[in-house]
């Protein structure tokens, strides 16, 4: 990765949930830490937000949902990188994500989850440690 | 309010006092080095009558039931009766969510509240794109007046009174709870509950909205004057600070931005040409209870004070009832941990206490489970019977206000509401609350709060038990309520049937007829009404206003 370059991240709300407190905490915490942040608010479909990052040419994909849509749009979200060929964005998410669905999020590509109770530090640094370019 | 000799003894007493402990503090400091509340009010070490040497006890604080109600809206509180006990619920399909209002009310629940599934708040059917993966996750689904009826079988509207989560479709769903009514042969006028209809609060801290400002204002008022004639029982909004509490802001600022909505819902209806006493006592609010225990008791007080005077003052109601603050509240979901949940059950009943203590109409205890997924049978039994305990065996109920007179109390309370005054001036200044939020002024100070929150815990500056102090290795939760994926499919089944059964002549007639009232200035109630006793789907409904109205477009307030 070229080091003069800010990581870029796209942060965003897949589905129709409008809890944005912890997406837009995290986003304040990420470019606190330096990087640079794009967030496209609230009821982003899968297609929008897999175009807006190949647009922006983030290094990141932060997702945040707490409805419970996670179980579809996860997977649809990532079904659409894979089919585009995109295959060196991080992709992470958050919010209300049972346990007993992490193993499947991450089967289909999702780095991470982090849940309730997450430092914005520790997203920070996996983020710095787990770029994929 | 105190004898001038005795302020001088007092004085001199608490100088004695301070004087002796300096040595001491030297030695042994106090835990830190400046304590301040949530709303970063600070905090002395003690309260006396030197803190309020210069209040007016009848102006500030009166008699319970009169002006300016810090003491309460009714003269004999819960010594007349109880609050109603409110369990938000709903999940999956009106089927499912009807029995767990059975259950509910066969546990001695008091009046129900309805949660709505996403699409359903935001005005799209269960078969829209844009509804996938979110079918009965957050809340019941509502399609059509089918629905409503399944969700109130066996459950008499002439006795219960229900409470309706909903906001830019409010009154879709306000025409179905008339026309389900009807068919029980409750005449509306008869019919008690609540709509949520405070758009305000949508934009700048929830995320329901679909229409922007001005066309969404217009659909409250119009509600505000069918109800007076037709549904004169209901509370036709409920101005809520909860989500803006939940969204990150402190106490002081859920005062305040609440009430500056509250503001705002009144100026638009006296535009509209309504009288602020016709309308202005069945407007309701709904308020968080969370975690600063004292603060909270002090902002419910405050609340009511400044609502009263700004009534009175500001718009010269004449009638009482309009100055009356009458709010439900709910303990605060954000403070639940998904560490040690079992915690969870202990801050919801102080957080109820608090609202208790507060003053509330109406309660909701949240389950242990939140952090998690929706409530189970066994979380949400407990959450009831929190508010049982309280109710039935704590004796706090007994007194009305029983911590008024507390210097301490009478001092936050006073302080609170000048720093919410001071807030709702500012808010004025920027033009009023829809102004302010189309400056992103209101979301930028909420998400400030919030971050600096959160950095408070990142830094051990606030101790979260469980998460930041006293953490214990445990399992993670097993048996969560999930919703099955397959009831979207049952819905558009559902769909599909109702769509070859109903006459779509008449369906369609109404819709342009309701195009029609909604670009010119008729009330769009009645009309509304008869699209949905001709089981007009709620998203085709939305369709037809989204036409007239468009969407709303939301302004970023991040970067």
């Amino acid at each position: 990765m070229d080091t003069k370059r800010k990581i870029r991240v796209l942060a965003t709300k897949p589905g129709l949930d409008g809890h944005d407190r912890g997406i837009k905490v995290i986003a304040n915490a990420l470019m606190d830490a330096g990087m640079e942040v794009i967030y496209t608010g609230l009821r982003q479909s899968p297609e929008q937000i897999v175009e807006t990052a190949i647009q922006e040419d983030t290094d990141v994909i932060a997702l945040s949902i707490l409805s419970g849509a996670h179980d579809f749009l996860f997977p649809k979200i990532m079904e659409l990188l894979k089919g585009k060929g995109v295959d060196d964005i991080l992709v992470i998410g958050g919010g209300i994500i049972p346990d007993e669905d992490i193993p499947s999020m991450k089967e289909i590509g999702i780095a991470e989850i982090f849940g309730p109770g997450t430092y914005t530090d520790d997203i920070v640094k996996y983020i710095e440690n787990n770029l994929k370019r | 309010m105190f004898d001038e000799k005795d302020i001088g003894e007092i004085k001199e007493e608490y100088k004695k006092w301070s004087d002796k402990l300096e040595p001491k503090l030297a030695k042994r400091p106090e835990r830190k080095a400046d304590f301040a509340n949530t709303s970063g009010i600070p905090l002395k070490r003690v309260c006396t009558p030197l803190d309020m040497a210069d209040s007016d006890y009848m102006k500030e604080v009166g008699l319970p039931g009169e002006y300016p109600f810090t003491r309460g809206v009714q003269p004999t509180m819960y010594r007349g009766r109880f609050w109603t006990m409110r369990q938000y619920a709903g999940f999956a399909t009106a089927e499912d969510t009807n029995k767990r209002y059975r259950f509910l009310l066969d546990q001695g629940q008091t009046g129900l509240s309805v949660a709505f599934d996403l699409p359903t708040q935001i005005g799209y059917d269960s078969d829209h794109p844009l509804a996938q993966g979110e079918v009965g996750k957050v809340g019941v689904t509502i399609d059509s007046l089918k629905d409503m009826e399944i969700l109130f079988d066996q459950i008499p509207l002439d006795k219960v009174s229900s409470s309706m989560t909903i906001n830019s479709p409010a009154a879709i769903l306000l025409a179905m709870y008339i026309a389900v009514a009807e068919k029980q042969g409750v005449a509306s006028k008869g019919l008690r509950g609540t709509i949520q209809n405070d758009i305000l609060k949508e934009y700048s801290a929830r995320g329901t909205y679909i229409f922007p400002p001005k066309p969404s204002m217009r659909i409250i008022t119009d509600i505000f004057s069918f109800c007076s004639q037709e549904v004169p029982q209901w509370n036709t909004i409920s101005i809520s600070g909860y989500h803006i509490r939940e969204a990150g802001s402190t106490a002081v600022q859920e005062v305040a931005f609440t009430l500056a909505d509250g503001i705002a819902y009144v100026e638009a209806a006296i535009d509209a040409g309504l009288d602020v006493d016709e309308f202005g006592p069945r407007l309701s609010f709904f308020f968080n209870a969370h975690l600063d225990f004292l603060e909270e008791v002090a902002k419910f007080r405050a609340a009511r004070r400044l609502w009263a005077t700004i009534m009175r003052d500001r718009f010269k109601a004449k009638d009482p009832r309009s100055m009356m603050i009458r709010f439900h509240t709910q303990t605060a979901g954000c403070t639940l941990t998904a560490q040690q949940p079992k915690n969870n059950i202990v801050r919801v009943a102080f957080q109820a206490l608090s609202a208790v203590l507060g003053g509330t109409q109406s309660l909701h205890t949240n389950s242990m489970d939140e952090a998690f997924a929706l409530p189970g049978e066994e979380a949400v039994q407990i959450a009831l019977k929190t508010q049982q305990l309280i109710a039935y065996e704590s004796g706090v109920t007994d007194t009305v206000d029983p911590l008024g007179g507390s210097y301490y109390i009478e001092e936050l309370t006073k302080e609170i509401f000048d720093r919410a005054s001071a807030y709702i001036d500012k808010i004025d200044e920027l033009g009023g609350a829809a102004e302010a939020i189309e400056k992103g002024f209101i979301q930028r100070e909420i998400q400030d709060s919030a971050y600096r929150y959160q950095r408070e815990i990142e830094k051990d500056e606030r101790i979260v038990v469980g998460v930041n102090k006293f953490q214990i290795e445990e399992e993670a939760p097993k048996d969560l309520l999930r919703v099955d994926p397959a009831v979207r499919l049952s819905q558009i089944e559902k769909l599909k049937e109702l769509r070859k059964e109903r006459d779509n002549g008449r369906v369609k007639d109404i819709l342009s007829e309701l195009k029609k009232a909604a670009e010119g200035n008729d009330n769009l109630m009645p009309i509304i009404v008869d699209a949905v006793k001709a089981y007009g789907t709620l998203g085709e409904i939305c369709d037809a206003l989204r036409e007239v109205f468009g969407e709303y477009q939301p302004v970023s307030t991040i970067g």
